[in-house]
């Protein structure tokens, strides 16, 4: 029987990360993911679930602690936003390449200065290349379900992953969402068999040593590989996911992209907002269309070439600002893809709702006019588009 | 206390393998503590000489496990080692006792480390960190850290026309990680193998976090020939330099007192850091010298006779 219950996004990755019960969470509370990790502790002081939970003094303990708990076998998780994961950083290269399974919520938030609080994915994106699987979610029904796929990917990859939502956008509204029953999760997610432990005194093992010039790139070669190989396994735990339960998120999604002559692509919650300016635009008859993509590590180049090859006009949205004096770093990543292709769209790059300034389907619906007057010149816009800066 | 006849018949945990320099005190320690400690232990270490010189990939020193991951997480990695511990014990997937030490150099402890340190100290993990001092930044070619004594020459407080070495003194360590209401901290060094194992085995007997602080001279670092390692560190603890002493639930302990305290030359001299110190003009930074060891040691000596 379905249960629908009432919660925030944060609430909901709580809720799910209780379900999964992982041996270890370690954590350090940063807004907008506190509330993931206030719930969660109340979980454990109530007996709902019998996890090791660490109150560390950092984020960068937080993720230390759930590295060296990984590498002891047992499934750890944290949550984190924004200066948080920044004070991570190095330490997420050494997760991933220690090829370590932890799962770790995100709740996008900006990176200071100024101090800001709202919501962008200047964290999430600044840790591109630190080798951990990132999967955007547009909605906390989204959040929940990956989040619980997340523990299957993780270990079946070994390889971490990190799940985001938009900071208060998603973090503190509530929504309805339909959960699972404890035991469906824990079936789902399986029980963890790790390779090796360092908890295994009779065994023992070194882990984390130096390597010198003669094996390192051999090493981040592994990481690389298994990143590449990391893209079917989302795919088939998702598509499990949907059969099961009937929940089905595709790496890359659209909505009315069929006969699109102009389209729009967006990572987490602003996807929701386009579908509602492609609806008006489409009453008025207008061939509007957008993309959602959500695995943005691995990056899924193959579907982005057969989703987008045919698209005549593509705007990028992206909510962060590399400061690369060209684009976004979504928009960079689609243009390298599509750049060897003969048949290939032309292409805007816009960036919006920096530290948490709203979109609204109107200015989403300015950006759709635009982009069909490319079309009309039949020349990619040259400059960065920045959408609702004053 | 396991005597020299028992310790000699164990299992060596840290092995052949290595690629310390000749003479470094830092493996003298680890060698020691880990055949106090025994077979069924855990171990985490952060960046640092041991790293470099135990874990060359494909090779290990080490015959218990260990773990690596950053420079500043020594203490958060064996808290989440612990706590991984007591989390699949409790689910009965382990069902052997386990200790586990962390290692970390004076860098990674006293500085980069601290922070860490000092949180997992508070939320009470079981652990033992030793901490293998050896002054400075050893690793990366002598930099002075905050356990670097006065006045010593190093690459970041060179004894120069001006300055003459490192202006400030040394941190003390052992007394900030009593502040955090252990239940036993230490302080001891690699020539009193006998003080050491007895203190290693003292904190792995408690349920709770614990520290031990051993002076390990280093070579290059300080500047003597390879083959006085064990000289120099007993003459810092008989300079008073280096008091071997522990802390036990709230009570101090002298574990040794020289019967007529050496001078602090003697221990100066023999390395090459203090090499500045005994020209004419710098006469008055030996009595300065002087005169901090003495005033920490009758400190060190209040704390023993007020807590006995």
């Amino acid at each position: 029987m379905k249960k629908i219950v009432a919660k925030t996004g944060n609430e909901a990755l709580a809720f799910a990360m209780k379900q999964i019960a992982p041996d270890v969470v370690a954590a350090y509370p940063i807004t907008p993911s506190t509330e993931v990790v206030y719930t969660f502790s109340s979980f454990v002081a109530d007996g709902e679930v019998d996890t090791e939970f660490v109150a560390v003094e950092s984020e960068h303990s937080a993720i230390s602690a759930c590295i060296a708990a990984a590498a002891c076998g047992a499934r750890a998780m944290t949550a984190t936003a924004s200066q948080g994961l920044a004070l991570m950083h190095e330490m997420l290269f050494i997760a991933s390449a220690l090829r370590l399974p932890i799962v770790m919520a995100v709740v996008n938030r900006t990176l200071s200065a100024p101090l800001n609080i709202h919501c962008d994915h200047s964290d999430s994106l600044a840790s591109r290349d630190s080798g951990w699987i990132q999967l955007f979610c547009a909605n906390s029904q989204e959040a929940y379900d990956t989040l619980i796929q997340a523990v299957r990917i993780a270990e079946e990859c070994y390889l971490p992953v990190m799940v985001t939502i938009d900071g208060f956008i998603l973090s503190h509204c509530m929504e309805r969402i339909e959960v699972l029953s404890d035991e469906e999760v824990k079936d789902f997610i399986k029980e963890f068999k790790p390779n090796y432990s360092l908890l295994d005194v009779d065994n023992p093992i070194t882990v984390g040593p130096a390597c010198l010039p003669d094996s390192y790139f051999e090493h981040k070669r592994a990481v690389a590989e298994a990143m590449r190989e990391s893209l079917p396994v989302i795919e088939k735990v998702s598509r499990e996911f949907g059969e099961r339960f009937g929940r089905y998120y595709d790496i890359m999604e659209g909505y009315e992209t069929k006969d699109c002559e102009v389209a729009i692509i967006a990572m987490g919650s602003t996807y929701e907002t386009a579908t509602v300016a492609v609806d008006n635009l489409r009453e008025k008859g207008e061939k509007v269309g957008v993309f959602k993509l959500k695995t943005f590590r691995p990056f899924p180049h193959q579907k982005i070439l057969k989703e987008l090859r045919e698209i005549p006009v593509l705007g990028v949205l992206d909510r962060a600002e590399p400061l690369s004096s060209y684009g976004g770093i979504l928009y960079t990543e689609i243009r390298a893809v599509l750049a060897d292709e003969k048949k290939k769209p032309l292409t805007a790059s816009y960036i919006y709702g920096l530290g948490g300034r709203e979109i609204t389907p109107e200015e989403i619906e300015e950006v759709f006019e635009e982009l069909f007057l490319i079309k009309e010149k039949g020349k990619s816009k040259e400059e960065v588009g920045y959408i609702g800066v004053k | 206390m396991a005597s020299l006849k028992e310790l000699v018949k164990r299992k060596e945990l840290f092995s052949y393998g290595h690629r310390a320099c000749a003479g470094c005190g830092e493996v003298l320690a680890v060698r020691q503590v880990l055949l106090a400690a025994g077979e069924n232990v855990a171990c985490a270490m952060p960046t640092g000489c041991l790293e470099i010189v135990s874990t060359i990939y494909p090779h290990t020193a080490w015959q218990v496990p260990i773990f690596h991951s950053a420079f500043e997480n020594a203490a958060a990695t064996i808290a989440g080692m612990e706590s991984a511990y007591r989390a699949l014990k409790r689910r009965g997937k382990i069902t052997k006792e386990i200790k586990f030490i962390a290692f970390g150099g004076d860098g990674g402890t006293y500085d980069i480390g601290f922070q860490a340190l000092s949180g997992a100290i508070e939320r009470r993990h079981r652990f033992l960190y030793v901490c293998t001092d050896n002054q400075a930044y050893m690793n990366t070619g002598i930099q002075r850290s905050s356990a670097t004594p006065s006045f010593a020459d190093t690459t970041t407080s060179p004894a120069g026309k001006k300055l003459p070495g490192k202006l400030q003194p040394r941190k003390d360590i052992v007394e900030i990680v009593i502040a955090h209401d252990v239940p036993y901290a230490a302080q001891t060094t690699v020539a009193f193998w006998n003080d050491l194992v007895t203190k290693v085995e003292k904190a792995l007997s408690y349920d709770g976090p614990t520290f031990i602080n051993i002076l390990v001279p280093c070579p290059l670092g300080w500047v003597y020939p390879t083959d006085r390692t064990i000289e120099i560190s007993r003459l810092a603890v008989e300079t008073n330099f280096w008091p071997l002493y522990e802390y036990e639930n709230g009570v101090y302990r002298l574990n040794y007192e020289p019967k007529e305290r050496k001078p602090i030359e003697e221990w100066l001299k023999m390395q090459g850091r203090f090499r500045h110190l005994f020209l004419p003009e710098n006469q008055k930074l030996i009595e300065e010298f002087q005169r901090e060891v003495d005033e920490r040691f009758a400190r060190l000596k209040r704390r023993v006779a007020m807590s006995g």
